[in-house]
């Protein structure tokens, strides 16, 4: 039952596996975390001593961007391309994908579920 | 793949002359360009700078959020008109 970084419990699984859970940690993020910690990496969580993860979680809220703070920062970012109104700002208004990516087809991450057009009349012979 | 610092940031000769004259004597006036590659610098916030889209010049009002994108970012080359109307 470790808590760190406000919401999340990952539990039962190694260590460096167990913090990606939290948004704005990754593999390499989580390793490097428990490095600085110096804690095994392939130490599971219910393993961790208290000391070690009064460790991390300080490492954590100090050093890393993570949660809550990251994703207002993400969509800070996305808010400035749209407000000075340049083409990936334009993209992003739009639904589009902005990095030159094809959108006759595919692109559905992007662009949600496909809407289909009503009434689409075929060619006449 | 950006670009080498070593190098620094493009921009096109002239154009950046033209920018520091105007800076020089603090007068503004909208300068024509189609250098669309050419990275907006701290120097051209505040001036208005028409960027040529193939078509005609768009003119762009540098603010200080524009540093370090291109000119050509500003001024859409293509006009989306919307699909399958009769």
């Amino acid at each position: 039952m470790a808590r760190i970084a406000g919401i999340d419990i990952p539990k039962g699984k190694r260590g460096v596996i167990s913090l990606t859970y939290i948004y704005g940690i990754g593999r390499s993020q989580a390793a490097s975390v428990l490095d600085r910690a110096g804690v095994d990496q392939s130490k599971k969580v219910e393993e961790w001593s208290d000391e070690e993860t009064g460790k991390i979680r300080s490492i954590i809220t100090d050093e890393v961007k993570t949660e809550g703070e990251l994703r207002s920062q993400v969509q800070l970012n996305i808010k400035r391309l749209m407000d000075i109104g340049c083409y990936r700002g334009q993209r992003h208004r739009k639904g589009l994908p902005l990095r030159g990516q094809r959108t006759k087809n595919n692109s559905r991450t992007r662009k949600g579920k496909r809407k289909t057009v009503a009434n689409k009349k075929k060619a006449t012979k | 793949m950006a670009r080498s610092l070593k190098k620094g940031p493009y921009i096109f000769y002239k154009l950046d002359r033209k920018i520091a004259e105007m800076n020089e004597s603090s007068k503004k006036s909208v300068v024509k360009t189609w250098s669309r590659g050419s990275m907006i610098s701290p120097d051209f916030v505040g001036h208005t700078i028409a960027v040529h889209n193939g078509n005609k010049f768009i003119p762009v009002y540098v603010t200080e959020n524009m540093v370090g994108h291109k000119l050509g970012e500003f001024a859409p080359t293509r006009t989306f008109k919307g699909h399958g109307k009769k």
